[in-house]
């Protein structure tokens, strides 16, 4: 099993939704709480496993904003595992996620170093690093109904531009829209091959902004007046 | 990346003090100038002990959460940092039994020498090894070279071979190997650290905003980061020095890391007075180098914050 996320750039409307939804669920997880410094003051930081940034693709009149959320790639190749030096980050071999054991992290940033995707935040209250679970807490809590097991980013996503599920399976709903809409990795040139794909925006024509055509007769009226009102 | 001063220290004091228990090592060993005297090899050797462990000790100053840093010795087979470790521990046995049975002065030369060779082949492999916790980055393009454990290791003997030559300078033996030893050293350190900042000055295969982000057919800028303030990433990674600085500091590098010392050490001669001021001037010419090595660096998730390449 592969476990990982797909995201929708072509629907995501930069809400954070979801990187409050997980603040709010893994602030109590398994490697919470995750800190915040000076949440009301003048300089607010802290700890988060999902960010979104904003890009400005395009040169205007043809550009366009795009949201784009940014969590653990959940890496085949996890350079953040191999480098780690006390054994506290791993790979889970029956899923593919990345977690880091807060019991035997030394808060070298290591780590963080070898990731490309900024995956990874220190906190700075426990001196330990940490990173997005994949909710690994509620995806496999019996207890909860089956299709509310899924991460807490995913779950709440008002554009659904989020889609969680296993790559190892062809006919998954992250594999086909992946397939169907030429998903991709980031920075796949450095070779860590991450899990998770990103659907790129469709492609649509820009909408005209001139040579509009003739104006019509009220336009025309609207004019004439103008011309004949100093102002 | 952000320069941590007590990673600067350890690479410099413990670089130093292992390239001068290497070199002192051979030294003893081809009886470099007629030999040193058991007294000089134990006063060199512990001298480069209480390098090596201040630099170790400093190294600890930087971990967040320093109670778990005895686990960084059990994932020696994938981690450089690991291995960095055990080889540092498992040096010290040997380069103990060396300066203690020199101290000593027991007579017992098959061990002495034996143990001095395996705690040199450690001390040199210790100092690769340092250098591949960044040389193995693929995510800084500017550590990710063989140049780095060159530099790691020229620069460790050179300055290393200056604290020989003060040594060496105290005592009976002739003075002149030990010179040309730290002049070669200079010209190989200042040779492979203009090389370094010559090809980190022309970027080849790097990472773009366009890779970064998938959007490969129209240009790219951040618009928003996300969040009001900085975060780690932008703390950890974000450190920028305006070009101005780093060329002054390169030029300083060059002046008091090779410059100085070369026209000091030329002028005197062999018979060189003021070696520890010498010394002195190179090794902060080397801690700015160390300054600059992680200042100049430039991390890819930069690509997220706002650069266009890396």
């Amino acid at each position: 099993m592969r476990l990982g996320l797909v995201i929708d750039l072509d629907v995501c409307v930069g809400c954070h939704a979801c990187a409050i939804a997980c603040k709010q669920w893994n602030a109590s997880g398994t490697t919470g709480p995750l800190s915040d410094y000076q949440p009301y003051g003048a300089e607010p930081s802290g700890v988060w496993f999902n960010r979104i940034r904003h890009f400005e693709v395009g040169e205007y009149p043809h550009n366009k904003t795009i949201n784009f959320p940014m969590s653990c790639m959940h890496c085949e190749d996890a350079a953040c595992v191999t480098v780690c030096p006390t054994g506290a980050s791993y790979k889970r071999a029956e899923d593919g996620i990345v977690l880091v054991d807060q019991d035997k992290c030394m808060g070298c940033n290591y780590c963080s170093w070898a990731c490309p995707y900024g995956a990874r935040e220190l906190d700075r209250a426990s001196g330990t690093m940490k990173k997005c679970t994949l909710c690994v807490d509620r995806i496999y809590d019996e207890t909860i109904p089956i299709e509310e097991r899924q991460p807490a980013c995913v779950l709440t996503c008002p554009a659904h531009a989020r889609m969680f599920g296993d790559f190892d399976d062809p006919d998954s709903a992250v594999s086909r829209a992946v397939r169907e809409r030429e998903g991709y990795q980031l920075l796949p040139e450095l070779g860590y091959n991450p899990t998770n794909h990103y659907l790129p925006p469709r492609k649509a024509p820009p909408i005209p902004t001139e040579n509009l055509g003739q104006p019509g007769f009220k336009e025309r009226l609207k004019t004439f007046a103008n011309k004949l009102v100093k102002r | 990346m952000h320069p941590a001063f007590s990673v600067i220290f350890f690479t410099v004091a413990s670089g130093a003090g292992f390239g001068l228990f290497a070199l002192l090592y051979l030294a003893d060993l081809l009886q470099l100038g007629g030999g040193l005297s058991r007294q000089q090899v134990s006063v060199g050797g512990a001298i480069a002990l209480v390098l090596i462990i201040a630099g170790l000790l400093s190294s600890v100053g930087h971990l967040a959460n320093p109670k778990n840093a005895w686990r960084a010795f059990s994932r020696w087979r994938t981690s450089w940092l690991s291995r960095e470790g055990v080889f540092a521990v498992t040096f010290f046995p040997f380069a103990f039994g060396y300066v203690g049975l020199s101290f000593l002065d027991l007579g017992l030369e098959g061990l002495l020498l034996t143990l001095g060779a395996l705690a040199t082949l450690l001390a040199w492999v210790t100092v690769f090894s340092t250098s591949m916790i960044y040389a193995c980055l693929k995510t800084i393009r500017q550590w990710n070279t063989p140049l780095v454990p060159a530099n790691y290791l020229a620069l460790g003997h050179y300055t290393g071979a200056l604290i020989l030559m003060l040594i060496a300078n105290q005592g009976e033996v002739d003075r002149a190997p030990y010179y040309f030893l730290v002049l070669a050293f200079l010209v190989a350190a200042a040779f492979l650290k203009g090389l370094y900042y010559f090809w980190i000055g022309s970027p080849v295969a790097a990472s773009t905003i366009h890779t970064a982000t998938g959007f490969t057919r129209a240009q790219v800028k951040l618009f928003d980061a996300g969040h009001t303030h900085g975060t780690f990433l932008t703390q950890e990674f974000g450190f920028q020095i305006a070009r101005r600085w780093a060329l002054a500091l390169r030029i300083f590098v060059f002046l008091a890391g090779f410059v100085i010392p070369f026209v000091w050490l030329v002028q005197a001669g062999p018979e060189v007075s003021g070696g520890a001021v010498v010394a002195l001037i190179a090794l902060l010419g080397v801690l700015a180098e160390r300054w600059l090595f992680f200042a100049e660096a430039r991390h890819v998730v930069n690509l997220y914050h706002g650069a266009q390449r890396c």
